[in-house]
């Protein structure tokens, strides 16, 4: 496999023709947006399932690719539309800040969660734990602007927000996520602090 | 969470992300260094955005996924570019038809109106059990209203028939 290649060689060659090249794209993105479909679909079955028509609605449409930002950004756009109409054809709660429902089903796990397996958590653990508490829009904006090289520019163009709604929302998700981590990591983040 | 506090956070989490104004930058430093509040606050921020950074972890899908994509993409073709079947000019002309139109009802519309008596009665200036739509066909006016979107649509007919001969001769 050819890894020094960039994004847009490697889609440019796509397009001629090369289509064993997309492997590569798939290669280089799939963990990432593996991750964000599993925020919504919470089954890994459906994620898998989401992600790989993902992949394949992105290779439909690479002619449409214009490079008037980066790939990933317009890939992310997909996996954004393409998990919202899973939730809406599931039926699933839907994933607003305002929505009670998603917290209540947070704290439903979270009390399991103290019960088993609280003690031996680690960092990482912690951090992941909590995250999979957070409704899937508070998880996705984490999740794009740690781990997508996303600018907050960006992510409004992926969501479809404002930049101001996109800053104000993953300060709120932040602050979210540390209150999920005080209440069912109470040890953890103590010793964090010390 | 009271306003002020809420405030102290957003501010504290643009200086943490660097998206702060550079005016304000200085100011955050200061009360970082002197105030015993913000200071905590700042340095639990921090820790949570540090975790964040290097300790989340992504999922994996399974072994195989890489395989199903390639398996699946084997069965379509690329799309080609909406920008090449969407023409501006086509949208501008169906824009301009549905304007036409419109124009032409409300012109219509209007010389059907009473102005004389509208003031009179304090109700709407248009009556209109009286209009009559029998004479709609017949009137100058909209035959030319129509000739004129029947020339649209010739021409767009036109414009979408140019286009397909082009593409069939490759050019």
């Amino acid at each position: 496999m050819n890894t020094t290649l960039t994004d847009s060689e490697i889609i440019s060659r796509v397009l001629k023709g090369e289509q064993q090249l997309y492997a590569e794209l798939v290669n280089k993105y799939q963990n990432f947006v593996f991750t964000i479909t599993l925020r919504y679909a919470k089954q890994r079955e459906d994620a898998e399932e989401i992600a790989q028509d993902i992949f394949v609605k992105a290779y439909r449409s690479l002619a449409d690719f214009r490079g008037d930002s980066k790939f990933s950004t317009w890939l992310y756009t997909i996996v954004t539309t393409s998990c919202i109409t899973f939730l809406r054809k599931k039926k699933l709660e839907t994933s607003s800040l305002d929505n009670e429902r998603v917290f209540e089903v947070a704290d439903s796990q979270d009390s399991g969660m103290r019960a088993n397996q609280v003690e031996q958590k680690s960092k990482f653990a912690m951090v992941n734990q909590a995250i999979r508490l957070l409704s899937p829009d508070d998880a996705q904006i984490i999740t794009l602007f740690y781990k997508g090289e996303q600018s907050l520019e960006e992510i409004a163009q992926v969501m479809k927000l404002e930049t101001n709604t996109v800053k104000v929302r993953l300060h709120r998700a932040r602050q979210r996520l540390k209150e999920k981590m005080e209440s069912n990591f109470a040890h953890e983040v103590k010793d964090l602090m010390d | 969470m009271n306003n002020s506090h809420q405030n102290m956070e957003d501010r504290l989490w643009e200086y943490i992300d660097g998206t702060i104004p550079e005016s304000e930058k200085t100011f955050i430093a200061q009360m970082v260094q002197s105030n015993q509040e913000w200071k905590t606050k700042y340095a639990e921020l921090l820790e949570v955005h540090q975790l964040l950074h290097t300790h989340m972890e992504m999922e994996e899908p399974s072994m195989r996924f890489r395989q199903n994509v390639m398996e699946e993409i084997a069965k379509f073709q690329i799309a080609p570019a909406t920008k090449s079947y969407i023409n501006k000019k086509i949208i501008w002309g169906i824009g301009g038809f549905f304007v036409v139109m419109l124009a032409g009802f409300i012109v219509y519309t209007f010389s059907q109106v009473n102005w004389q008596d509208a003031g009179s009665t304090g109700s709407l200036p248009v009556d209109i059990s009286k209009l009559d739509m029998s004479k709609v066909f017949n009137n100058t006016y909209t035959n030319i209203f129509i000739m004129v979107n029947v020339v649209l649509g010739l021409m767009l007919l036109d414009m979408y028939l140019n286009q397909k001969k082009k593409k069939g001769f490759g050019v």
